[in-house]
C-alpha cells in the first residue's frame, strides 16, 4: 500500500512542477507576454485598447502590478478547477476548453490506438525473437528494428505520404482527418473515410514506435531465460509455451512495461510531427499552431494537459506492476 | 526512490565484466558497431571537409540560382530548390552544424546525468532523495512540447538555445542509469579499499569510479546524442529553430513550406531527413553494439549455442 501512496505522491509532485514550469518559464523568459499579446494584436490590423488588453491578460492570469506569490496561488487555483481562459490565437476569444474538447477525440483515436498497437505488437515479437535466440527471426530482428528506431517520425511521414498520397493514383489521403465534403455522423461512409485518412498517420506511429519496445523486451526476455527457474521449468517438462508467456514473457514484461510509460513522452512528441505533416487536427497540431499563433493560454493548457496524459499512463503502469508483480506489493 | 525500474536493456552488472584492453577488437569484432562506426565516420569526414564533396562550389552553398523547383539532373544531383540553390550542395554543407548539435548536446546531457546520477549515489539521504526526484520528474515531463514552449518564448532558437535546451531536457534517462549503477559499485572492494586507504572522494570518483562506469558513460553518450539528432531536426523541421541555419532540419522546414513533395520533389523533400535518418542509424547500431560489448549475454549466438541451451 505504501508503494501505490508514494506513486501518487509523485504524480501530484510532477504534477505540480509541470505547472510551476507553465507558469514561471513565459514569466523569466525576455520579452513580456504583454509585449507579445499586443505585437500580435497590432498585427490583426485591430487598435487594441488598454482595457482589452488588460481583460485579456487577466484572461492569461497575468497582472504585472500583483504580487508574483498571489498570480501563482490563483493560476494554480485556475488550473486545477480547469478555468483555462479564452485562446488568443486563430480562434480568438473562443474557451480553450471547447478547443481541445474538439481536438482530443482524433487524438485519443490516432494515438491511443496506434501506440497500444505498438506496444502490443513489439512486446509479442520481441517475446518470440527473445526466445528463438539465434533462430531465423532473431537473426533478423535487431538489425532492422534498431534502424527503424532511430527514424526520426515526420520523415517516415513524408515518404509515406510521397510513396502512397502523392503521384499519379494516390492511394490514401494525405491530410485532414475526413473528407471535408462529409458531414460527421455515424454512418458507414463517414467511418470509412475516418479509417482511411488514419491509416497513414497510424502507420507512420506504428513504424517508429515499434522497434524500440521489440528491442527491450527481446533483451529482457534473453536475460530472463538465463534465471533458473526457467531451466526448473524446462527440467519439469512443462509445454514450450507455457514457459515462454508463463514464465519467461511474464518477468521480461515488467521492465518493459516501467520503459511503456517512460517513452510515452517521446510518443507524444513524435505525434506532434506527424500531426503536423498530415495537418491531422487533433491536440499536436493545435500546439503546433499554438506555437505559432504565440498562443499562450492554450499553448499553456495543452503542455498540462499532455503532462497528465503521461503521468496518469505513468499511473496505470504502476498499478498493473503492482498486480503483476508480487516484489512490488511486499517491498511497499 | 521511486519504483519505477529503468530498461533492463543496461544491466547494472555490466560494467563489471567489460572486456578490458580488447576494445578496439570487440568494436571490430561486431557487425553492428562497424556499420555504425563506418556511418559516423562518413558523417565526421562530410562535416570536415564539406568542400572535398562539392569540389565545384566556389562560395556560398547556399548561393540562389537561375532554375528553381527542378528535379535531379547532371548537374544538380538532388535538384534544386524554390530559390534555385542546388540541394546537395546544401545537404553536404549542412552536415556540419546538424553533427555538432548531435556531440554537442549528446555530450552535454551525459556530463549532467554523470554529474547528477553519480553524486546522487553517492552522497545518499536526502541529496539522494531530492536528486532522484528531480531525475524522475524529468523523465516523465513531456521533453518535446517543453521544449517547444520554452523555444517559443525564447524567440526563434539559435544553435546555443537549441543545445541548451536539449541537454536540460535530455539528461534524465542517463541520470538514472547512473545512479544505478554507481550505486551497485559502493560496496565493491576496490572502493574500500580506496577508503581505507584514505583517498578523497573526489578523487574515488574520477580516478575509481568513473572509469568503471566507462562503457555505461559512452552507451549513454550514444543515446544522447540520437536524441538531440531527432529532436533537434524536428524542432528545425517546425520552423522553431534558426531558417537561415544550414542544418538538415532548416532544409526540411524550407521544403515543406516550399512544397517539395506537392511539386513533384521528393529528392528535395526527403534527402535530409535520410540524412538525419542514417546519423540516427549510426548512433543507434553503436549503441545497441555497446549493450552487445558490455553484456556478453545479448550476443548474436553463434558458437555458444550449446551453451544457451544446456
Amino acid at each position: 500500500m505504501r508503494y501505490l501512496i508514494r506513486r501518487l505522491g509523485f504524480f501530484a509532485l510532477t504534477l505540480w512542477a509541470a505547472m510551476t514550469l507553465n507558469f514561471f518559464i513565459p514569466r523569466m523568459m525576455p520579452g513580456s507576454p504583454e509585449q507579445a499579446l499586443r505585437d500580435r494584436f497590432s498585427k490583426g490590423g485591430s487598435v487594441v485598447t488598454p482595457e482589452q488588453l488588460r481583460t485579456v491578460l487577466a484572461e492569461f492570469g497575468f497582472d504585472p502590478g500583483k504580487n508574483l506569490m498571489l498570480q501563482y496561488v490563483e493560476y494554480l487555483k485556475s488550473m486545477v478547477t480547469a478555468h483555462w481562459g479564452v485562446s488568443i490565437g486563430s480562434s480568438l476569444g473562443v474557451p480553450v476548453t471547447q478547443l481541445i474538447g474538439d481536438a482530443l477525440p482524433w487524438t485519443l483515436g490516432l494515438v491511443g490506438i496506434s501506440t497500444v498497437l505498438a506496444f502490443a505488437l513489439g512486446t509479442l515479437i520481441g517475446t518470440i525473437a527473445g526466445w528463438r535466440r539465434g533462430g531465423l527471426i532473431d537473426g533478423i530482428v535487431p538489425p532492422v528494428f534498431i534502424v527503424t528506431s532511430a527514424l526520426p517520425y515526420f520523415w517516415v511521414a513524408l515518404l509515406l505520404i510521397s510513396l502512397f498520397a502523392i503521384g499519379n493514383n494516390p492511394v490514401l489521403p494525405n491530410d485532414f482527418n475526413y473528407d471535408q465534403g462529409l458531414s460527421p455522423g455515424f454512418n458507414g461512409e463517414f467511418i470509412g473515410s475516418v479509417i482511411k485518412h488514419g491509416i497513414l498517420p497510424a502507420a507512420t506511429i506504428l513504424i517508429t514506435a515499434v522497434g524500440g519496445w521489440i528491442l527491450t523486451m527481446r533483451n529482457n526476455m534473453v536475460t530472463t531465460l538465463a534465471e533458473d527457474y526457467v531451466r526448473m521449468a524446462r527440467a519439469k517438462g512443462i509445454p514450450n509455451r507455457k514457459i515462454m508467456f508463463g514464465y519467461a514473457g511474464r518477468n521480461a514484461f515488467l521492465p518493459n512495461l516501467s520503459g511503456f510509460a517512460m517513452s510515452l513522452g517521446f510518443v507524444i512528441s513524435g505525434t506532434i510531427l506527424v500531426e503536423y505533416v498530415f495537418n491531422y487536427p487533433g491536440l499536436g497540431y493545435m500546439f503546433y499552431n499554438a506555437t505559432v499563433s504565440t498562443d499562450y493560454p492554450l499553448l499553456q493548457a495543452l503542455f498540462l494537459l499532455v503532462t497528465l496524459a503521461v503521468l496518469i499512463c505513468v499511473l496505470l503502469c504502476d498499478f498493473a506492476v503492482f498486480l503483476l508483480d508480487p516484489r512490488a506489493r511486499t517491498k511497499g | 526512490m521511486s519504483a519505477v525500474v529503468a530498461g533492463a536493456s543496461a544491466p547494472v552488472s555490466s560494467a563489471a565484466r567489460r572486456p578490458r584492453g580488447g576494445l578496439l577488437r570487440a568494436i571490430l569484432g561486431n557487425r553492428k558497431a562497424v556499420a555504425g562506426a563506418s556511418l559516423l565516420l562518413l558523417f565526421i569526414l562530410l562535416a570536415a571537409f564539406p568542400h572535398l564533396f562539392v569540389p565545384w562550389l566556389h562560395g556560398d552553398p547556399r548561393a540562389i540560382g537561375d532554375v528553381p523547383l527542378e528535379g535531379p539532373s547532371g548537374k544538380h544531383w538532388l535538384g534544386t530548390t524554390g530559390l534555385g540553390q542546388d540541394v546537395y550542395a546544401e545537404l553536404i554543407y549542412s552536415t556540419r552544424e546538424s553533427l555538432l548539435i548531435a556531440v554537442g548536446a549528446g555530450a552535454g546531457a551525459t556530463i549532467l546525468s554523470v554529474l547528477i546520477g553519480v553524486s546522487a549515489a553517492y552522497l545518499g539521504g536526502l541529496a539522494d532523495d531530492g536528486l532522484s526526484m528531480l531525475t524522475d520528474i524529468f523523465l516523465v515531463l513531456p521533453t518535446f512540447p517543453l521544449i517547444i514552449v520554452l523555444a517559443t518564448y525564447a524567440g526563434k532558437g539559435n544553435l546555443t538555445v537549441i543545445i541548451i535546451v536539449l541537454i536540460l531536457t535530455g539528461w534524465s534517462y542517463g541520470a538514472r542509469q547512473m545512479r544505478a549503477q554507481a550505486m551497485s559499485l559502493r560496496n565493491r572492494d576496490f572502493l574500500e579499499s580506496a577508503r581505507v586507504r584514505g583517498e578523497r572522494r573526489s578523487y574515488i570518483i574520477v580516478v575509481e569510479v568513473l572509469p568503471t562506469m566507462l562503457s555505461l558513460i559512452v552507451a549513454n553518450f550514444l543515446g544522447a546524442a540520437l536524441y538531440s539528432v531527432l529532436t533537434a531536426a524536428g524542432l528545425q523541421f517546425l520552423g522553431l529553430g534558426d531558417p537561415n541555419s544550414l542544418s538538415w532540419g532548416t532544409m526540411l522546414y524550407w521544403a515543406q513550406n516550399q512544397g517539395a513533395l506537392v511539386n513533384g520533389l521528393p529528392a528535395w523533400a526527403l534527402s535530409p531527413g535520410l540524412a538525419v535518418a542514417l546519423l540516427g542509424v549510426s548512433f543507434a547500431l553503436l549503441n545497441y553494439a555497446f549493450d552487445e560489448i558490455s553484456n556478453p549475454a545479448l550476443r548474436p549466438v553463434r558458437r555458444r549455442r550449446a551453451k544457451a541451451n544446456s
